[in-house]
């Protein structure tokens, strides 16, 4: 049953075909075989009991939850030794609006530890391997709850974004990943990383269940300045398919073939892919407009959110010294403990994101670096938000490509790709409202699009993805091992 | 002295212990004797709690920029100031800055010394920030105290425009009354509200400012007195031993027991804070109705109240400013006068019996169990006749002991004879048996009619009304 919709799972509950418990049975099963297979989770909640099932879409129906959501009650690490015994004693709001509709958390996902990193290696419980290709990575950070929701576990997983980390590998996983305007999902209860780029959102497996589901966590919350009202906005009520008239935009620099003097096969099939997928775009009676913007934007983004990312990261995880949360270090005064503690507690990746955050906050870097990022930030923001006066949103291709292998011998590092791997970060330093779809496959293996449009504008993005959605084949697709 | 320039500025904390909540978090901001038993998960920072600003907190905060002349932001946002301790639960403090940014910038507030003169302070900034959490370091373990952690604190900050230790106390004072006229405030020192930085500089040339010299945590205004002169016969000390290259730009603390200020660290090797804004909090406007309402609610300041004791009431200079100095006193006293009670007799009562009190067991005026009703029943009695003045001390003492309302006390057998008939009964025995006396007084000794009248007193065990007895016997002498 869990590879079913939402709707479909509610209509099946609805009329007695199936109970609430039976269905967490099974995803509880299923948890146990993607742990095996992927080590999706950190937690696989065995006595999940099932629910009433109401009227409500999401009653009775099992899910997931990306570890770094505070669970009331369940161990919660954001897949960090400093948190690997921690149990919290509040739920984030958007897991309190969610359970508060009836659905059943099943499980907590693994992720790249607090959510830096964007590969699905780093969890202090170990690597993610992707469904498809358990050789090969699922992206990150949202990895778990990617990999479950590819799998089969539950139609849903929340999950969060700071870069792409719900975008990217929802491509690598073949399934939906979508991340609302900033500030529409409250933050209260996840664990911060990027606070100005935090976005709480959701996994799925087709655009109308993605809109059910963010229907549910969102809502202003007193507990979060940066929230707003959105009880206008009925996502999944207002789902339409009629798109016609709409503009869409891609960026040339990045997109077209041409501009690259090293093209990967792959990433040229992935181009070419990505080119036929924008007919069925056309198809659909949207306009879709090639244009061009400066490399040296395109060039930035990176190095911009690397700055910003490691700023805040280093800022925002100073709360973690386990005095009064946290295994306690060792030491004879507080800087050794909390030094034994931090040291043992992250992994190297972080520790190096934490050096440079320091360094470009020093006040001697800090106008050359972190005001600097922050002013290409804007920048870069403005130059997207030029384009969303005459469009409706962006189209662009995910990734460079499918899931690297694990062992990173197959994984371009060519600069000149560096804006096409990177270029959802936009989304991000905007807080724009951001998409991304399976668009098909290469060697068997899925890739995805992404469509991002102006903050608010929520709707207009979706009912885009989900006119899009039924011109193709990867609807509610489970993933199929590649031998 | 008069060859060396003394210039101090100062950094005042002061703990905002009247709102209902915290300043970025819904914990309640309460004192307790109980650690740990106000906080919030947002207190102790927890992964994945957020800040929300306090209204309130930042409404008095905008009041105190008001007051202090300071110019106020259009649009306002917090920074982080990133630094590790075991006392800052977030590793890093949500404040405001640089100074321009801050609720208020620049500003002056002019004080009254005793003798009139005035002199004017020169602001700074004004901002609002969180207080820390508050730790306790025993023998082989130190403790940590949440219930402090979050408190909004206001710190202000001086520009280095005092010139003596009397004036830096008697800014301090009055900024404490107007904390507490504000009711932003308790500023009760004893529960650690106040906190001062004491910046000290001397130099032998007026116009030039010399090394500044910082004394950190400085928490009572005796200590700021004491503070300002050690360190200012440490730094002339040095400049006389031809040795004034040993005043450095240094942080130093106030070490009570020896009366001197230690050295702490070095500014060299100051901490960077690393300042950022603090993104959980949006950039905000402060709408200019919002300022005229705030500004529309400060209530009477301290300086005014004097004005109409001197002015209104008649008080003396002196007696006005004792009773300004502390809010609860000013109330008590204003509550005196609202009951109709005589201005001058009431400034006595509080300045000298009830503030006796208070100091003597070291309470505050709002602990005290006299209050001003009760009062007035005692003050009601010494002039209808019924108590003498010396039984009207006694009750007040025997109110205050037995935690009794006065006019429980004032009976029967405490009462005064006032009975005509009674007095001269005993009046007339009292001059039988002094015949000699009388024929004295006669002769010119008026002095004895004191005689008598205390005969009569000890006779009635000092119930008689004086001013009775007094008249009966001058009337039976003169006959």
């Amino acid at each position: 049953m869990m590879d079913k919709t939402i709707i479909e799972l509610h209509d099946a509950l609805k009329s007695n075909q199936v109970t609430s418990q039976e269905l967490v049975n099974e995803a509880i099963k299923k948890s146990h075989e993607v742990q095996e297979k992927c080590n999706a989770f950190v937690t696989i909640l065995d006595d999940a009991k099932g629910t009433e099932v109401t009227e409500d879409l999401l009653s009775g129906i099992p899910f997931g939850i990306k570890d770094n959501y505070s669970t009331k009650g369940i161990l919660s690490t954001g897949s960090s030794n400093t948190l690997k015994d921690y149990v919290p004693f509040f739920t984030a709001t958007a897991i309190e609006n969610l359970m508060s509709h009836g659905c059943v958390p099943v499980n907590k996902t693994c992720m790249d530890e607090f959510g830096m990193g964007g590969t699905g290696t780093t969890a202090h419980t170990g690597v993610q391997r992707n469904p498809w290709d358990p050789t090969r990575m699922t992206a990150g950070s949202s990895s778990g709850s990617a990999a479950a929701v590819a799998a089969g576990v539950y139609p849903f997983a929340t999950a969060s974004d700071s870069g792409d980390s719900i975008r990217k590998p929802a491509a690598y996983c073949g399934i939906v990943g979508y991340k609302p305007t900033y500030g529409m999902i409250s933050r209260y209860g996840l664990f911060a990383y990027v606070s100005s780029l935090d976005t709480c959102g959701v996994m799925t497996r087709s655009v109308a269940d993605a809109a059910i589901v963010v229907d549910a966590m969102k809502g202003i919350d007193p507990k979060d300045m940066t929230s707003w009202d959105s009880s206008n906005i009925h996502l999944y009520q207002d789902l339409t398919k009629e798109v016609s008239g709409k503009k869409l935009f891609y960026i040339k620099e990045i997109v077209d073939k041409n501009h690259y003097t090293n093209l990967p096969k792959e990433t040229e099939e992935h181009l070419d892919n990505f080119m036929k997928t924008i007919d069925i775009v056309r198809s659909l009676g949207i306009e879709v407009d090639e244009v061009s913007i400066d490399q040296d934007i395109l060039n930035a983004i990176a190095s911009t959110y690397i700055v910003i990312g490691c700023a805040e990261a280093t800022s925002n995880m100073s709360n973690l010294t386990g005095f009064s949360f946290g295994p306690r270090g060792e030491g004879s005064n507080f800087q050794e403990i909390m030094k034994d503690h931090r040291t043992k507690g992250f992994s190297s990746l972080i520790k190096r994101r934490f050096v440079i955050g320091s360094y470009v906050l020093q006040t001697v870097n800090q106008e050359r670096y972190f005001k600097n990022a922050q002013r290409a930030r804007r920048l870069i923001v403005d130059t997207i938000k030029e384009q969303f006066q005459k469009y409706d949103g962006l189209i662009m291709p995910v990734g460079t490509g499918v899931a690297p292998k694990l062992d990173n011998t197959d994984r371009v590092t060519d600069d000149e790709l560096t804006p096409l791997e990177e270029h959802l970060q936009i989304g991000n330093f905007g807080g724009f409202p951001s998409i991304t779809i399976p668009n098909g496959f290469i060697n068997n293996l899925p890739v995805g699009i992404n469509i991002t449009g102006n903050c608010y504008d929520d709707q207009n993005v979706l009912n885009i993805a989900y006119a899009l959605e039924s011109k193709m084949n990867y609807k509610n697709q489970i993933a199929k091992e590649v031998k | 002295m008069n060859e060396y320039y003394l210039t101090i500025g100062l950094e005042m904390h002061c703990e905002g212990s009247l709102t209902n909540s915290k300043v970025f978090s819904s914990g309640k901001n309460e004192y307790s004797e109980i650690s740990n038993c106000n906080v919030s998960p947002v207190d102790m920072g927890f992964p994945g709690i957020l800040p929300v600003l306090n209204k309130k907190a930042l409404a008095h905060a905008i009041t105190m920029s008001l007051i202090l002349n300071a110019r106020i932001p259009e649009y306002m946002y917090f920074e982080r100031k990133n630094y590790y301790y075991p006392d800052l639960p977030k590793g890093y403090q949500i404040t405001q800055n640089p100074p321009e940014e801050c609720v208020g910038n620049g500003g002056y507030i002019d004080i009254e010394r005793e003798d009139g003169s005035t002199f004017r302070v020169e602001i700074d900034n004004f901002h609002l920030e969180e207080d820390a959490a508050q730790l306790t370091h025993l023998y082989d373990t130190s403790t940590i105290n949440y219930n402090r952690a979050g408190n909004p604190l206001y710190e202000l900050v001086t520009k280095p425009c005092l010139h003596s230790a009397d004036d830096a106390v008697r800014f301090l004072e009055h900024m404490r009354s107007i904390y507490q006229y504000c009711g932003i405030s308790e500023a009760d020192s004893k529960k650690g509200h106040l906190r001062c930085d004491v910046n000290v500089s001397v130099s032998k040339d007026p116009n030039k400012l010399g090394t500044k010299v910082e004394i950190k945590n400085v928490n009572s205004f005796s200590s700021v007195r004491e503070t300002i002169i050690a360190e200012t016969k440490r730094q002339i000390d040095l400049i006389n031993a031809d040795r004034e290259n040993e005043i450095i730009q240094e942080t130093r603390r106030w070490d009570e027991e020896t009366g001197t200020t230690v050295g702490m660290r070095n500014k060299v090797d100051a901490e960077d804070y690393k300042y950022f804004v603090e993104p959980n909090i949006p950039r905000f406007k402060i709408e200019q109705s919002w300022i005229e309402e705030i500004k529309a609610s400060i209530p009477k300041l301290p300086y005014e109240r004097k004005n109409s004791y001197i002015n209104d009431l008649g008080l003396s200079p002196y007696d006005a400013n004792i009773i300004i100095k502390e809010k609860g006193i000013s109330d008590y006293y204003d509550e005196c006068i609202k009951l109709g009670m005589d201005p001058k007799t009431s400034a006595n009562w509080l300045t000298v019996n009830i503030m006796g009190y208070l100091n003597k067991e070291d309470i505050n005026i709002t602990e005290f169990f006299i209050k001003p009703d009760m009062l007035k029943i005692i003050f009601d009695k010494v002039n209808d006749g019924t108590i003498s003045s010396k039984q009207a001390k006694d009750i007040f003492n025997e109110a205050i002991e037995k935690h009794i309302n006065p006019k429980e006390l004032i009976s029967n057998d405490n009462a005064q004879i006032s009975d005509t008939n009674e007095l001269e009964a005993v009046i007339d025995k009292i001059l039988a048996n002094n015949q000699a006396n009388v024929e004295a007084y006669h002769n010119g000794r008026t002095n004895l009619l004191q005689f008598f009248v205390g005969q009569v007193m000890k006779e009635t065990k000092g119930k008689a009304n004086p001013s009775i007895t007094t008249e009966i016997i001058q009337k039976k002498l003169e006959k």
